[in-house]
């Protein structure tokens, strides 16, 4: 079925993609963008009388607080007052999922980096003065850094949860091969460019509005009533983008926002409250590490029949989002495997680091990781390619996934053999065999790497978004949805949307600013299901006013709506153009006295899970795809380069080419970060080492693959998607993995000798302990 | 009172000299468009295009992260902001390129790549995308992924093309690369009246690109003296062989000096290792040898090239001393407060000797190096006549490797020789495990970069297989 296509078909291909994003719609935010003007946070005007906050934190990873003094801070010129805990007139509790986070810190600490003040000065560079005048005295209490030692002491977040699938240890006793192993993958620093931030307005009967940096405004919104001790309607929050979230600002935007609230309420001035990057680094919560052991056992045909699986997941010292997490950790746990016996269980434990959080896939990374490190340690000692095992392996139509729901319109094989056939592997393989044996200085390798992500939140409950429409009456739209702009696109695709349903030509569309009095109670913008939810939403609102308008021309001309449509700004009456224009049109209605404001609510369909069994159907469909990754080691230094990346991705049908592209490639660079030079380091004291963007390294524009060729899977895409056009945000983070395993392949054609690891990330120290070390 | 030109319009700003100028720009000019990445010129989110009046009345525009840099230097100067470059209506082309290609997401350090880029198209490098590339190097992007970037980076470049020669402001103005106001920006600058005060008695500050990331908050309340613009440190000579390059110099001086390639031939390879474009827009070379950072790069390149240091104090005495006596212990080294460190100078290359500097950290460019390390050798007849090697990230202090060197003076390059030689050199090593690396990483890398220098300049001698052979 799939025949390997040549070189000038290839070419084609690529061609074909290049002019598709010629074609496709432009990020409507990136004329704003490229000159400077889009308006963030900080960039807010702000108010006459505004006081700026620094926050004062915890220099110490666990103990009591013996004694805090704040006299020569409160004295200092230009202090105008400190919060702490006393200060807060509600529940001084920010968390989420579980209440077991308090705003500032009581009597104890939990984790370097605990809020304990809040400085509220008259600048910003005043407030951080006062914080080196704050005498603090804590006795110290033992210090856990690791999910394992934690483990061992029994400190956890929640009980433990456990996927079961047919039985593994029945299975293991048929199996040919069984195998077992640990895996240690690190955390990540989400490194969003603009670090944490909230600006907080009193108004008047002491409402406040809150200009926030939050993919959870509704969070944000729930917390601050909570912690003033005031209703909901009180608060007003309002996102007009975010400079990059990642899944840092799910969460963890809300206690910035809260401070600020929190100030702003006592003593009815505005707050700006923004972190800078040493504070944001050392406070804030990042992927969580993991460590695991597994064991897998493989018929003698290579099939997987049994895989048992222990994640211990490093949570830090509260809950945050971690048990959600954990969840979609199971999830994910046999990556785009069929795996008949499965038994995955994950333990939240409980440590002395900054609560962790969500991050670009959610947990999801960390499972897959285990089963591919699994596969490639099998594959090692069995002394076959890791990519046989991969291939067959593969998830196919129908089969079961250890959580119950059943894999419809399954893509995995899909992509794997268009992957192989389009990117010539044959040739590939061929040409790396003939470097590597011409070369010693240099090795190549590569891997493949498959993916199949789940959509949807696994907290069925949160499936659900609203628009809010509004047609002035010269024709101009308004939309609000939930849906927060963070960089992934979603307000262009909202007037893609809007756009095609009334086609009229998308400059009449403007996106509002995301906010709590027009759209209530939301879900976060995340799960990669921001614009399918808000999308549906949208579309539902659009479709109920075009009906309305259509009733309009129904009964002026006679006809029946099936007969009219809207095409380019005029309607069309049996397709033939009528003399009505759009804006004609809306005048009609208006004078009519019809509502040009719609309000819809969408509810994810289908989808269910019953947590007292561990099984149902969570997600709304799954992403599909696979990943060719080639790299180069330079095997005197230690150091290496990627040379390609080929991806065959299932965008379903891409709405926006282009904004989906930029999320492929976006997610990949952030996957290989993770999976090879950004490396987290707390030392034994819970004291963050990489707490500097001197000492934590993102990717750079040298460090990414020289070639990215990312070709769409053509299909028909999925009806629970937006217009077909399937999620994107998280999926392609995780074809990242391959770069870990395709360095592993280039040490191994240098040092036979090597085993492989799967101690996460693969820093050069790694690569060149392993080349000449065993 | 500071006065300078920002963007189109003469500003005369009464602050404290040692303000980092992005606070200038964003909170008392309300130019929100340069936004706050790390504070500390790692992101390039802040940089600003810095425009210097030259002798030949053109103006020389440098990109230079704005966090770091205080807004002292900008006396007398041109500064650009992304506000500074918009066209009134439509978008300039690098913009256009920018947007076309998605290579805008969350927006937020899209300012910052748009200011390099034009940087980049005022620059008088060579146009091409390499060049580009690394114009934009300073500037993290952590949504794109950067393909993108490089899509309109190319775009730029095949527009560029169009001008067929020399790129004068007047074309840029006329092709919609820039705002036509940069046409008059020389005249202005020739007239504008500097009134500033260069404090005596202050704090020595120069790029500001180490001192403004140890210490922002305490520099911003202290009196500083700014000795970037002092012409007393500047000036890069060439007599009898040896060469003499002010302190005040800044790394990208030594990347566009064309007679110093001759000597070393590889050094733009060398120096992309050093740091993003912005940062070698700004870090003076005395700023480096003082920071003492046992790991500083040009301090390493400068150690193996046997460098002597200048050093002068404010009653205009000198003093020369070798670099390699000047440290003393970690961040301990031989200058009094009053002293500043004037030149620095070697001897050159020659036919018969080699330069090599090799250097290996978590990310390939622009990051803090595990080990760094230099050579300087001379040969005859494959014999050593003579050697001088340096390494960072082994010991407290930039280490000049002595004992190596003595050990390898008067031999004959070999295998056996080189094997020795690194037992030698992992007794003169100390490296101590941190964030860069663990010791035992260290060694071992120590001992790679060693071979590397001996399989980069003698290949058909040492190879890394006959020497893994030979260990």
């Amino acid at each position: 079925m799939h025949k390997n296509i040549s070189h000038s078909e290839l070419k084609i291909k690529l061609d074909a993609v290049k002019n598709d994003l010629k074609a496709s719609v432009k990020n409507m935010d990136s004329y704003t963008h490229v000159r400077g003007e889009s308006i963030y946070v900080d960039d807010t005007n702000i108010k006459q009388g505004t006081f700026y906050g620094v926050v004062f934190d915890a220099p110490k990873a666990h103990g009591k607080i013996k004694f805090i003094d704040y006299t020569a801070a409160e004295a200092l010129e230009g202090v105008e007052r400190i919060f702490t805990y006393i200060d807060v007139p509600g529940e001084n509790q920010i968390g989420g999922i579980f209440p077991d986070e308090p705003l500032f810190a009581e009597d104890e600490v939990h984790f370097c980096g605990m809020p304990v003040a809040l400085i509220i000065a008259k600048s910003e560079f005043v407030a951080r003065k006062a914080i080196g005048l704050i005498e603090i005295d804590i006795e110290d209490a033992p210090i856990i850094t690791t999910a394992r030692e934690a483990k061992t002491q029994k400190k956890f977040i929640n009980a433990p949860r456990s996927f079961n699938l047919g039985n593994v240890e029945e299975a293991f006793k048929a199996c040919d091969y069984i195998f077992e192993g640990e895996t240690f993958s690190n955390g990540q620093e989400h490194l969003y460019i603009e670090t944490q931030g909230a600006y907080a307005e009193p108004l008047e009967n002491g409402n406040i509005k809150i200009t926030s940096s939050t993919q959870g405004p509704t969070s944000v919104q729930k917390t601050i009533a909570k912690v003033l001790g005031i209703p909901m309607h009180k608060i007003e929050v309002d996102v007009v983008r975010l400079g990059g979230g990642f899944g840092g600002k799910e969460d963890q935007a809300t206690p910035w926002a809260v401070m600020a609230a929190l100030a702003s309420y006592h003593l009815k001035k505005p707050i700006k409250l923004i972190l800078n990057r040493h504070d944001d680094l050392r406070m804030t919560g990042k992927r969580h590490p993991y460590e695991s052991t597994y064991k897998i056992g493989l018929s003698k045909d290579l099939k997987i029949q049994a895989y048992q699986v222990e994640f211990l997941q490093n949570a830090g010292a509260a809950a945050d989002l971690s048990p959600a997490i954990a969840e979609r950790t199971l999830f994910h746990a046999t990556n785009s495997y069929f795996v008949p016996n499965v038994l995955s269980t994950v333990h939240s434990c409980k440590t002395n680091l900054p609560p962790n959080t969500a991050f670009r896939g959610f947990g999801g990374p960390q499972g897959m990781f285990v089963i591919e490190s699994a596969i490639a340690n099998a594959a090692s000692e069995i002394g076959v390619p890791a990519r046989k095992i991969q291939e067959i392996n593969l998830l196919q139509e129908n089969n079961a996934f250890s959580y119950g729901q059943i894999a419809k319109q399954v893509e995995a094989k899909n992509t794997w053999e268009s992957a192989k056939a389009i990117f010539d592997f044959k040739a590939i393989e061929k040409d790396i065999k003939n470097f590597n044996s011409v070369n010693n200085d240099f090795k190549k390798g590569y891997a493949f790497m498959p993916i199949t992500f789940g959509i949807s939140f696994t907290n069925t409950s949160m499936n659900h978004a609203r628009a809010l429409v509004h047609i002035y009456q010269d024709g101009s739209l308004g939309i609000s949805t939930a849906a927060v702009e963070m960089g992934q696109g979603v307000n262009t695709k909202m007037v893609q949307i809007a756009a095609q349903v009334f086609s009229i030509n998308p400059k009449k569309i403007k996106i509002e600013s995301t906010n709590t009095t027009r759209v209530a109670n939301t879900s976060p913008s995340a799960a990669s299901s921001t614009a399918d939810l808000n999308g549906k939403a949208l579309l539902k609102a659009c479709h109920a006013l075009l009906d309305r308008l259509k009733d309009i021309i129904a009964e002026d001309f006679k006809v029946s709506k099936k007969e009219i449509a809207l095409k380019d700004e005029f309607v069309y009456l049996n397709n033939n153009k009528s003399e009505i224009s759009w804006e004609q049109l809306i005048s009609k209605a208006m004078f009519k006295r019809v509502a040009l404001t719609e309000n819809a609510h969408y509810a994810t369909p289908v989808i269910h899970f019953d947590k007292t069994k561990e099984k149902g159907h969570p997600f709304a469909y799954h992403v599909y795809g696979t990943a060719i990754f080639i790299t180069t080691v330079d095997c005197l230094r230690g150091t290496y380069v990627f040379d390609e990346v080929k991806i065959v991705h299932d965008y379903g049908r891409s709405m926006s080419k282009g904004i989906d592209l930029g999320q492929v490639e976006g997610a990949l660079i952030q996957g290989m970060g993770w999976m090879t030079m950004e490396e987290i380091a707390y030392n034994e004291a819970g004291r963050l080492l990489s707490n500097a963007l001197s000492t934590y390294k993102v990717p750079d524009i040298f460090s990414v693959p020289k070639n990215v060729e990312v070709i769409p899977l053509e299909t028909k895409g999925n009806d629970m998607a937006i217009l077909k056009s399937k999620a994107v945000g998280e999926p392609p983070l995780m074809y990242g993995i391959g770069a870990f395993f395709a360095i592993q392949n280039a040490i191994k054609a240098f040092n036979p000798k090597y085993k492989l690891k799967f101690h996460a990330p693969m820093t050069p120290e790694k690569v060149l302990m392993s080349l000449y070390k065993n | 009172m500071i006065n300078f030109i920002l963007n189109n319009k003469i500003t005369n700003a009464d602050v404290n000299s040692s303000m980092p100028l992005l606070d200038y720009i964003r909170y008392e000019k309300h130019l929100t468009g340069t936004k706050i990445g790390c504070r500390e010129g790692d992101c390039g989110a802040c940089t600003v295009l810095v425009g210097t009046l030259k002798i030949d009345g053109c103006v020389e525009y440098r990109s230079m992260t704005s966090c770091i840099w205080p807004i002292g230097n900008a006396n007398g100067k041109h500064i650009v902001t992304i506000e500074g470059m918009n066209l009134n209506n439509s978008l300039n082309v690098s913009q256009d390129a920018m947007k076309n290609n998605y290579a805008t997401q969350c927006g937020f350090c899209t300012p910052g790549f748009v200011v390099s880029l034009i940087g980049f198209c005022l620059s008088n490098i060579e146009k091409n995308l390499n060049n580009a590339i690394e114009a934009i190097s300073g500037n993290i992007c952590r949504c794109t992924g950067y393909k993108s970037i490089e899509k309109a980076a190319n775009d730029v470049c095949k527009q560029l093309e169009f001008s067929s020669g020399k790129l004068s402001i007047k074309w840029l103005v006329d092709n919609n690369f820039i705002p036509n106001y940069f046409g008059d920006i020389p005249k202005k600058l020739l007239q504008l009246k500097t009134e500033h005060q260069n404090v005596e008695d202050g704090v020595f500050v120069s790029g500001g690109t180490d001192l403004y990331v140890q210490k922002p908050d305490v520099l911003r309340d202290s009196t500083i003296h700014l000795i970037s613009d002092n012409i007393n440190l500047k000036g890069i000579y060439i007599e009898h062989n040896r060469c003499t390059i002010g302190a005040g110099h800044v790394v990208s001086d030594l990347w566009n000096h064309s007679e110093l390639h001759q000597y070393f031939p590889n050094i733009k390879k060398h120096l992309k290792l050093v740091s993003s474009e912005q940062i070698r827009n700004m870090a003076s070379f005395g700023g480096n040898l003082v920071n003492a950072s046992p790991i500083g790069d040009m301090t390493i390149f400068f150690l193996a090239l046997n460098s002597n240091i200048t050093i002068i104090d404010k009653s205009k005495n000198e003093r020369i001393i070798p670099l390699k006596t000047f440290y003393k212990n970690y961040k301990c080294y031989d200058l009094h407060d009053d002293e500043l460190l004037k030149n620095i100078s070697f001897k050159l290359p020659s036919e018969i000797s080699f330069f090599n500097f090799e250097k290996v950290c978590k990310r390939e460019y622009l990051d803090i190096a595990s080990v760094n390390t230099a050579i300087h050798i001379m040969v005859n007849n494959e014999t050593i006549s003579d050697i001088h090697l340096s390494m960072g990230g082994v010991d407290a202090i930039p280490k000049y490797l002595d004992k190596t060197c003595a050990f390898l003076k008067g031999k004959k390059i070999c295998l056996e020789l080189i094997n020795e030689a690194n037992i030698v050199l992992q007794k003169e090593i100390a490296p101590i495990s941190d964030v860069r690396g663990s010791n035992t990483y260290k060694r071992l890398l120590a001992r790679q970069l060693f071979f590397a220098h001996f399989i980069e300049l003698f290949p058909e001698i040492i190879t890394l297989n006959s020497l893994m052979k030979y260990a």
